[in-house]
């Protein structure tokens, strides 16, 4: 034991465990705080804060575990491009292949369950910013972008229920991008519709409506699979890693965590 | 015995009723919401009472073949965790309450809660093992339970029922009630701008920080209402309680495709011209659906105005005609939504504006 603690004193005084951590070990404030003021990932907390924001009971931790899951998607997301081809061809029996080599296996499990438990860590994040009043000046905006996070989230989940290929996929894809079909003035039965004319020459046609646009074809096929794979893999979480950004940023910019006395606008 | 309980069971969870009851248990909460969050048994029962329901009936066939299909695991989860935290919000507003009328301040803002503590440990040691957890928890899930794969997509093959992904059956289900591009387009993207007004309608400066529910009484109740009732319980609903060609199945029904519900719906116009007064509809889409949309506009029109008149003054005169405008809007809206459900119900009302010749029906 001594002499695993020795070597590791060692390692903690050498150039190159110096170049990489800038503070020593944190047992006093002062490299508590550099702990934190170091390092861009903890950096995204402020050194100190107050108790009553740290307490689960208060923020639920939900916030939080709705970005680690993201992370977690993230990283299963990637692995699973490995093995995954977008085509009709191939799509399922990729997945097949996926439960069947063991190495891999998993991750189409963690990627599923997590996404579905992400969509509830989202929900109950709102529910704990609802009841604590937290969208209450000055962090109206970061609520408003909360919400477009959890639209995000939602339909990272949608573009992705598509890309197993099988029955359960297609058709709750289908049911959902249906409702298109109904969109006002820009579904082919959408109220509105018929007004949508160049001379004699209807705008609004089954092949050209918002429905056709989102699934690339008439019906959920080759070109609506590709759609939602590079939707789900790419166009998506760019912008929810955008939108991410500015959340943590807000955050921070509005004051840190609410607490009682801490609402009203800031001084500009 | 057993039978007809399960009967009994399967008739209380029918749509009218399960709305119903659902809407009396939450005034009912929020009214006794002290007794709730602070008496023993009451706890027990909130808390323990489903997760005794849902493991007894477990043991019953149809009941165990849709709570155990992979997918729904996380709704039931989700629905115990709902249950939870809204209990805890209220507990501790609650509290906070009896704190302020004592005269007391809140407790998220005592001496010792308002004292600053280091991140490194206090924080980061907490989100590090709830991280840990909730990783181990996946993990044991998905070792557990495989993730579905079912027979390869055939567009040829329509499966019945054909369901949305869980997350959407809520509007799944208004869809029985409305037609696509309200249920589909219209009404969700309403969800989505009423959210992201919240802010900005929301008048009450109070209870900024902390959980509260007598600073909050009036913003509490109707987000709750819309957040509890028409979007959880309806997911509950679309996923548990609905089967082959969306029909109702009670949570110890077997799900027969062939089971026939009679569907006898009636257009508000049809009321009207031929049973109230008598004549045949009339031709002229304008003059036939007449009613309908003069009440519609007396829904959505004269009865903001009216309201801002009487009940809602104080916030008429708070919020200025804009802001009220919006937010009287998307409450009536909302509001709305059960409105038809009931009218379903009670008289079979199909549309009060039914126009098929521009797809417009309300
Ligand atoms: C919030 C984030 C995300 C959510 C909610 C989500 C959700 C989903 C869902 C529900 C599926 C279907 C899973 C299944 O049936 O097994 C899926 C599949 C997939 N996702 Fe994601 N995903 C997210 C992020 C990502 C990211 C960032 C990537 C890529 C970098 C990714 C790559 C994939 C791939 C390749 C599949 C197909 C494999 C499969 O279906 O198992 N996902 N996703
Ligand atoms: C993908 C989704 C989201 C992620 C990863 C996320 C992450 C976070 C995190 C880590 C915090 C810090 C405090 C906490 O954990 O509670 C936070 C705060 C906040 N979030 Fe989110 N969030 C998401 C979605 C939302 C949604 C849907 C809303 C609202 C509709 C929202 C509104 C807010 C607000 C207003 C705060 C400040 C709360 C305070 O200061 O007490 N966020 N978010």
């Amino acid at each position: 034991m001594g002499r695993i603690k020795n070597s590791f004193n060692e390692l903690t005084r050498s150039s190159m465990w110096k170049s990489v951590f800038r503070h020593k070990l944190p047992r006093d404030d002062k490299n508590r705080a550099l702990a934190i003021l170091t390092n861009v990932f903890f950096h995204l907390h402020p050194v100190r804060i107050r108790k009553q924001g740290v307490r689960i009971s208060y923020t639920w931790c939900m916030g939080g575990l709705s970005f680690f899951l993201f992370l977690v998607l993230t990283v299963t997301g990637i692995l699973l491009m490995f093995y995954y081809r977008p085509t009709t061809q191939h799509a399922y029996p990729d997945m097949l292949d996926l439960s069947e080599s063991a190495t891999l296996g998993l991750m189409r499990e963690m990627h599923r369950w997590s996404a579905h438990l992400m969509i509830i860590t989202v929900w109950l994040h709102m529910l704990r910013v609802f009841l604590t009043g937290s969208y209450k000046p000055p962090r109206e905006f970061n609520w408003v972008v909360g919400v477009v996070l959890m639209v995000l989230t939602l339909l990272l989940s949608f573009t992705g229920y598509l890309l197993p290929w099988d029955q359960l996929a297609m058709w709750a894809v289908t049911v959902g991008s249906n409702m298109a079909r109904a969109t006002p003035f820009m579904g082919v039965e959408g109220p509105g519709a018929q007004l949508m004319q160049l001379g004699n020459v209807p705008l609004i046609t089954a092949g050209s409506d918002v429905r056709f646009v989102l699934l690339a074809g008439r019906f959920v096929g080759e070109g609506a699979l590709l759609r939602f794979y590079v939707l789900h893999c790419i166009g998506i979480p760019f912008v929810f890693v955008l939108l991410l950004a500015v959340h943590f940023w807000r955050v921070r910019r509005d004051g840190g965590i609410s607490g009682p006395g801490k609402g009203g606008p800031l001084p500009l | 015995m057993l039978d007809s309980i399960q009967a009994i069971i399967d008739r209380l969870f029918a749509p009218e009723i399960l709305l119903t009851a659902s809407i009396v248990l939450l005034l009912l909460f929020f009214k006794y919401r002290k007794f709730c969050t602070q008496n023993k048994w009451m706890i027990m029962l909130i808390l323990g009472g489903p997760v005794v329901y849902f493991a007894l009936s477990a043991f019953e066939e149809n009941f165990w073949i849709q709570f155990s299909k992979p997918d729904n695991l996380p709704i039931t989860l989700m629905l115990w965790l709902v249950i939870f935290f809204v209990w805890l919000a209220m507990r501790k507003g609650v509290e906070n309450d009896e704190r302020v009328a004592a005269g007391m301040p809140v407790a998220e803002d005592t001496k010792e809660q308002k004292e600053k503590v280091f991140v490194w440990p206090d924080l980061i040691y907490i989100e590090f093992l709830m991280l840990l957890a909730v990783f181990i928890g996946i993990l044991v899930w998905s070792i557990l339970i495989p993730a579905p794969l079912e027979e390869p997509a055939n567009p040829q093959l329509t499966p019945n029922p054909s369901k949305a992904p869980w997350y959407f059956l809520g509007l799944q289900e208004i869809l029985v009630y409305f037609d696509p591009w309200l249920a589909g387009v219209v009404i969700p993207s309403l969800i989505v701008i009423g959210l992201m007004a919240l802010p900005y309608i929301d008048p009450n400066p109070r209870g900024n920080g902390y959980y509260t529910f007598s600073e909050r009484r009036y913003e509490i109740p109707i987000f709750l209402f819309g957040f509890l009732i028409l979007w959880i319980l309806l997911v509950f609903q679309g996923t548990f309680l609905r089967g082959p060609n969306w029909n109702f199945y009670g949570p110890y029904e077997y799900w027969d495709v062939h089971k026939i519900v009679p569907l006898t719906n009636v257009q508000l116009s049809e009321y009207i011209w031929a049973r109230l007064l008598g004549v045949g509809l009339p031709a002229f889409w304008l003059v036939r659906e007449i009613f309908g949309i003069i009440l519609l506009l007396m829904y959505f029109v004269a009865l903001p105005v009216l309201l801002a008149r009487k009940w809602f003054n104080k916030f008429y005169v708070q919020m200025g005609a804009v802001r009220y405008g919006i937010a009287v809007f998307l409450f009536l809206m909302m509001v709305f939504v059960p409105i038809k459900m009931y009218l379903r119900w009670m008289i079979n009302l199909k549309y009060f504006v039914a126009l098929p010749e521009f797809f417009f029906n309300i």
